[in-house]
């Protein structure tokens, strides 16, 4: 007995929340008062790799397509990669800097596989028009963490940075797997559960 | 006043500030998970738990806006506060 996909984007959305206020935390504080404990430093890096993690059932259990699989893989993939080398930073086993641009890549993987598979239109449903959504945020967004690669301590950019996961959060948490969009619902989508 | 003590009171002011903002966020993740069960009762299906099956029951969006709040305030916001206030000492 599977929940929902829904459902699914609703916890993903929980754990995004709980990573933007984690990050809008360190932003506030600053990286000194963070990583005052040694639990805390890994504590975004961990989710972010958690998450990677517990996409793959999601790729297995939830995809009803080729497209589908590719996508989730893909962000299960760049999650793992984003997360992994953060964690390596943080933990002084990675010194290079440029391990910071798997988070943009993370992003520009993650926001291309989600208008990528995406196959309807923006108007089609709720959904059709968040994964649209989502991907193009995910797109722009991506020059955040690549400006981080270059500045990792400008407060603008590491507040922006978390606020993108709130944004993205809340995106996630409108989600409906048959609902209408600005009063737009193809006939072609089926009947709204509720 | 010497510039020394109006140093040190600005940068008393700034971690004053940041500790409110840090304290705040936990609690407002919890009240826009609760506003959002006031304006919108149909999404919260324990309101109406008849015929809903097992997930409708254990995942309300509602409720995890305001469980992301409460895990925030409790495992992050307490200890980071207490050390934030350990560097001002």
């Amino acid at each position: 007995m599977e929940p929902p996909a829904e459902m699914i984007h609703w916890l993903f959305a929980m754990l995004l929340l709980v990573l933007g206020l984690c990050l809008l935390s360190e932003a506030i504080v600053g990286r000194e008062v963070w990583q005052a404990r040694p639990w805390r430093k890994y504590l975004w890096p961990g989710l972010a790799f958690g998450m990677g993690i517990v996409m793959w059932p999601v790729m297995t259990f939830f995809t009803n397509s080729a497209i589908h699989m590719y996508a989730h893989g893909s962000w299960a993939e760049v999650l793992m990669l984003a997360g992994g080398a953060e964690l390596g930073l943080v933990r002084g086993r990675l010194k290079s800097r440029w391990w910071r641009l798997t988070m943009p890549l993370a992003f520009v993987v993650t926001g291309t596989a989600f208008i990528v598979h995406e196959q309807n239109a923006w108007y089609f449903a709720r959904s059709a028009f968040l994964h649209h959504l989502l991907g193009w945020t995910f797109l722009v967004a991506a020059v955040i963490p690549l400006g981080m690669t270059f500045r990792p301590r400008s407060m603008t950019l590491q507040s922006a940075f978390a606020l993108t996961f709130v944004v993205l959060a809340a995106m996630l948490f409108c989600d409906r797997d048959l609902a209408p969009v600005f009063g737009h619902l193809s006939p072609l989508a089926g009947v709204p559960h509720r | 006043m010497s510039s020394t003590y109006v140093r040190s009171l600005r940068a008393e002011h700034a971690r004053s500030r940041r500790a409110f903002v840090i304290s705040l966020l936990g609690p407002v993740t919890i009240a826009a998970g609760a506003v959002w069960a006031i304006v919108q009762p149909y999404r919260l299906t324990l309101l109406h738990p008849l015929h809903q099956g097992f997930w409708w029951l254990v995942i309300e969006p509602q409720l995890l806006v305001a469980l992301a709040g409460v895990f925030f305030a409790l495992v992050v916001a307490r200890p980071l506060l207490a050390d934030l206030a350990e560097r001002e000492e």
